[in-house]
């Protein structure tokens, strides 16, 4: 589905990606792991072009979407859950929401999405802000959830959030894909948890790719674990 | 007791011209956390286009039209011709070229039309009726809080009601965001100004005709003082803008009126600087700071 060749990308002068290259297939969960300052949320925001690419392709359907609108991202099927959440917490919970499926039309009931997440079902009205973490992670989710994806960029879902949370939302990856098809880029720290629901998995060093495979494969990697994933 | 009933309603009328043009202000400073400096230039550039339209047709409306609809033309050139290509970095800037277009456009409306006040009339009558022997209300004063009431609740209904609004509301709280889910972030901002700027042509329109005339430094003081009213309020509260449009509006009728029409721009200036120093946030804005 998404073929990335030979990516490089950074912020002015200084370069974070170096020649990445891996495939994300339809249907799956690709994780993408490796300690702070490798480059995964730059590689996520370069995907949707939040960050323009200095050399290399995005092909999705083999399109290249370097040069392409970050506007224009959603329609074609690729929805991007940024770090830190990126819930609009002057908005309501029901205007977030709509805001993700409003690019469609016919636009998407919610009903779908508050089924999903009863807790935000009941808090429609309330502002980003007087949200829990956990219920801030939903929304966001969600929200990427009403633009009708076809494969989901989703930035540290973990962040702050108790384990129980986080389980609960890797479940839900687990479910969408199965149900769904949905297919998932999930940059995480928290490796373990990313790698429970991976499919496949890359580890990310400095900015390079320093191991891919299946995720199955790099969990049992001792060596790897200890040299990139520190446990 | 007649004269401060009078008073009242005289500074209702102004203090509703007040919020149409800080109401201006505040939809540029929510989409673009700039203070349009230029509002006031932009704003009679339009009024001019416009009585140049009656004069020539014959026809109030038909200029009150071209006003309007010049106010979105201008508003949306500004942004995408000159704002949009301005370093954000530092506020300074955007402040910096608003006042170089405020130089650009009243040199050039004093090439065009001269340095004289211009008569300009009033499509209703502006004499008061009597209630009871005290002068309420004017015909044009009762046009004044139709149209600043409509223009309110169009506004309203627009950023609460409309898919167009949440968008606009999004991309300016959260740019980057509002761009991942697929909203035309420069689109929102340039459809700000337009609507900022006929607002801002609006209020001019409705204030021309209460002044001397017209002339290209006209609306000088009307800025200074829906600036103030707009800083009362808080500047990113369209609420704050209408409120603190009444509020200067009858701070300067009471002035005027009590102590004389020459006191009446310092105590503008004086509770400026009072809020500035007081409550610099407004009296009207939440204290809390977006973090995310």
């Amino acid at each position: 589905m998404m073929e990335i060749e030979n990516l490089a990308a950074g912020y002015h002068a200084a370069p974070v990606l170096h020649d990445v290259s891996f495939t994300v297939p339809a249907g799956k969960i690709v994780a993408v792991l490796g300690a702070n300052g490798a480059g995964k949320t730059t590689l996520l925001r370069t995907l949707s072009g939040l960050i323009p690419a200095t050399a290399g392709r995005i092909l999705y359907d083999g399109v290249d979407l370097r040069g392409h609108k970050v506007e224009r991202m959603v329609r074609r099927g690729i929805a991007h859950v940024p770090e830190g959440r990126g819930v609009i917490t002057e908005l309501t919970v029901d205007e977030n929401l709509r805001l993700g499926g409003l690019w469609r039309k016919p636009r998407p009931s919610l009903d779908d999405i508050y089924d999903l997440f009863p807790p935000l079902a009941q808090r429609r009205d309330r502002p980003g802000h007087q949200l829990s973490g956990g219920e801030r992670q939903m929304l966001a989710i969600g929200r990427a959830l009403a633009a009708g994806p076809r494969l989901l960029l989703l930035d540290e879902p973990s962040l702050g959030l108790a384990p129980k949370v986080t389980a609960q939302i890797m479940s839900l990856l687990r479910d969408l894909r199965d149900r769904t098809g949905l297919a998932v880029l999930l940059v995480e720290q928290n490796v373990r948890s990313a790698l429970s629901v991976a499919d496949e998995a890359l580890v990310l060093a400095l900015g390079r790719v320093v191991a891919r495979g299946a995720a199955a494969d790099l969990r049992d990697d001792a060596e790897l674990r200890h040299a990139y994933l520190g446990f | 007791m007649d004269r401060f009933v009078y008073l009242t309603f005289d500074g209702l009328s102004r203090g509703a011209i007040y919020a149409a043009f800080a109401l201006a202000l505040v939809l540029i400073w929510r989409a673009a956390r700039i203070v349009n400096f230029a509002q006031g230039a932009m704003a009679i550039a339009t009024v001019y286009a416009g009585y140049s339209v009656s004069t020539a047709t014959g026809s109030y409306w038909l200029g009150f039209a071209v006003a309007i609809i010049g106010g979105l033309v201008l508003g949306a050139t500004v942004e995408r011709v000159v704002m949009r290509f301005v370093d954000h970095s530092s506020p300074l800037n955007g402040v910096v070229v608003a006042l170089g277009l405020v130089l650009i456009i009243q040199g050039v409306l004093g090439m065009i039309y001269g340095d004289d006040y211009q008569p300009a009339a009033a499509p209703f009558s502006r004499d008061a009726f009597e209630v009871g022997g005290v002068a309420l209300l004017s015909r044009y004063d009762l046009f004044v809080f139709a149209a600043v009431g409509a223009v309110v609740v169009l506004l309203t209904l627009l950023f609460r009601r409309t898919p167009t609004g949440l968008r606009m509301r999004a991309a300016a709280f959260a740019p980057d965001v509002s761009r991942l889910l697929g909203v035309p972030v420069g689109g929102m901002l340039t459809l700000g100004w337009a609507l900022a700027a006929a607002t801002g042509s609006l209020a001019g329109m409705l204030v021309i005709p209460t002044e001397l005339g017209l002339h290209p430094n006209a609306m000088d003081l009307l800025f200074i003082s829906a600036f103030t009213a707009a800083v009362v309020g808080g500047l990113d509260s369209p609420i704050g803008a209408v409120v603190g449009g009444v509020v200067v509006g009858l701070l300067l009728s009471y002035v005027s009126g009590y102590l004389g029409a020459t006191v009446a721009p310092m105590a503008v200036l004086i509770l400026l600087v009072v809020v500035l120093l007081g409550r610099p946030d407004g009296l009207f804005a939440r204290s809390k700071v977006r973090t995310a």
